[in-house]
């Protein structure tokens, strides 16, 4: 799988790859094309705080404006929530579960 | 800064991306009862090319319906399977859209229409669960004894060759019958190069009568074709030793005691979705009695209300309160309202080839001796405990 870059200023949105289905009060991420996952019959889900960050991957908000908000929604500190927006969004890049969206600036 | 200016604040967890775990349930959609096969021993096939069956059976924005209120009802994945399912033109359609709602599909299937189109979009959108292959016979001559279709065993071969030049995952599966009977180890063989088997495909051989009750001819002819009760064991127990140890595992996770509580199956755990929208607690119990009409009702009022009652349901045939309600053996056997339904017409009719097999096995695994039979049985615990440690009751 390839690593790729987060850029705090890019603005990322969900995939047309996979399917978002909320069962249960659970958020479950299903491919919906080959190569999303390991052996292509995996489905995966985020906990609490994933699905906080997940809501927000939505085209509009840059990662660095994401952060501020979660800081602002909750404790823990500007740096840990930074570490946990990286460590997600650089996931869900690999799996190619969200995509960057182009800007202006390009 | 008042205290409690923050008492809606959450403390932040490390972010979780984990793999789905708990499945909640899976839905069965038979697309269809037409087949372009016309196995001599199968309990549901039509003719692939009947106009009137084809007229009566849903429509495409239909199974959008239904694939929509499945989705919405949390179902994680759906089985397509027929008849045929690949018959109908728009299964692309469908697949897609069941896809594009987040559902797995399972997909059962004889592969003779696996075209380059349909291996072409199983590949792009993989189902995520397994496409299941029904073989019947490894040679042209054999297969088509069983299929009575001239040219299905070069399409099957070439549906097969198309899934796994795209390395597409599927796994096979068998029906033993007179003209392939000799080829089991060759089929085992075969099976074996697929990378995705994993141990030796599952052969069926106790062959469900039709569950339409349609044809008093055909039943005649299915019956004919499974083995007694007596070779049916000898089958099973080729392998002695993997038999009894799987046996052991199974008698010590299914074993229950008896009941005369109708459905202690896995019904209550999905449902059927016939081709013309009656929704059935399983594949084979089609009771008119029992099944909820998809045209005037939704999925999830069948689910929560009307078919929660039916599954409370007990038996009331004198001989099978006699004996399956006292019987210790319900996990071995395979006695339930479906088969039941397709044997006599009724949910609670003992179905006696199944008992005389589930007593066999039973005898063989020394939960039984030879002159007792299960309801007679008190002790019924002490002697699958002593089983599942790996000791025949004395």
């Amino acid at each position: 799988m390839t690593e790729m870059a987060v850029q705090w200023e890019g603005v990322y949105l969900h995939s047309k790859e996979i399917v978002a289905r909320e069962i249960e009060g659970e958020l479950i991420i299903v491919p919906l094309v080959s190569g999303i996952s390991e052996t292509d019959d995996e489905l995966f889900t985020l906990n609490e705080t994933g699905r906080a960050i997940w809501a927000l991957l939505d085209g509009k908000n840059n990662l660095t404006q994401i952060v501020q908000i979660l800081t602002e929604r909750y404790e823990g500190g500007a740096e840990t929530i930074e570490q946990d927006v990286h460590g997600l969004v650089l996931e869900l890049l690999t799996r190619r579960m969200i995509k960057q969206v182009p800007t202006a600036k390009g | 800064m008042p205290a409690g200016i923050y008492s809606d604040q959450e403390n932040v967890d490390l972010y979780v991306l984990q793999k789905h775990k708990s499945i909640i349930g899976r839905l069965d959609l038979e697309l269809t009862e037409r087949c372009n096969n016309n196995c001599i021993h199968c309990c549901i096939n039509l003719p692939s090319m009947d106009a009137r069956v084809k007229a009566r059976e849903l429509g495409t924005d239909d199974w959008k319906a239904i694939l929509r209120q499945a989705a919405e009802v949390g179902v994680i994945s759906v089985r397509l399977t027929g008849g045929e399912p690949l018959l109908r033109e728009d299964f692309p359609e469908l697949y897609l859209y069941a896809r594009h709602l987040g559902l797995r599909v399972i997909l059962f299937t004889n592969g003779r229409l696996i075209s380059p189109t349909i291996a072409e979009l199983l590949a792009k959108y993989p189902a995520l669960e397994r496409i299941e292959i029904t073989v019947y016979g490894m040679h042209q001559e054999s297969y088509e004894a069983v299929s009575r279709m001239p040219g299905s065993y070069e399409e099957f071969r070439l549906g097969v060759e198309r899934l796994l030049t795209r390395r597409i995952p599927f796994m096979v599966k068998g029906s033993l019958l007179p003209p392939n009977r000799k080829e089991v180890e060759e089929f085992n063989q075969w099976a074996a190069t697929i990378p995705w088997m994993h141990g030796s495909p599952s052969l069926s051989l106790f062959f469900e009568l039709r569950s339409r009750r349609d044809s008093t001819a055909r039943n005649r002819q299915i019956t004919r074709l499974r083995p007694s009760p007596e070779d049916g064991f000898a089958f099973l127990i080729r392998r002695s030793q993997t038999y009894r140890q799987h046996m052991e595992e199974f008698c010590g996770r299914f074993m229950a005691p008896p009941s005369d509580s109708l459905f202690t199956c896995g019904a209550s755990r999905g449902g059927c979705i016939d081709a013309y929208g009656k929704l059935q607690l399983c594949m084979a119990l089609r009771h008119p009695d029992y099944v909820f009409d998809m045209k005037t009702g939704t999925l999830k009022e069948a689910l929560s209300t009307t078919f929660p009652p039916y599954l409370l349901e007990r038996a009331t045939n004198s001989d099978y309160l006699r004996r399956c309600a006292k019987c210790f053996l319900r996990g071995l056997c395979e006695q339930c309202p479906g088969k039941s339904w397709s044997e006599h017409g009724t949910l609670d009719h003992p179905v006696d080839y199944l008992c005389q097999l589930a007593h066999i096995q039973a005898r063989y695994l020394g939960l039984l001796s030879e002159s007792e039979m299960a309801w007679e049985v008190t002790d019924w615990q002490k002697r699958v405990q002593a089983l599942t440690k790996g000791a025949p009751a004395k």
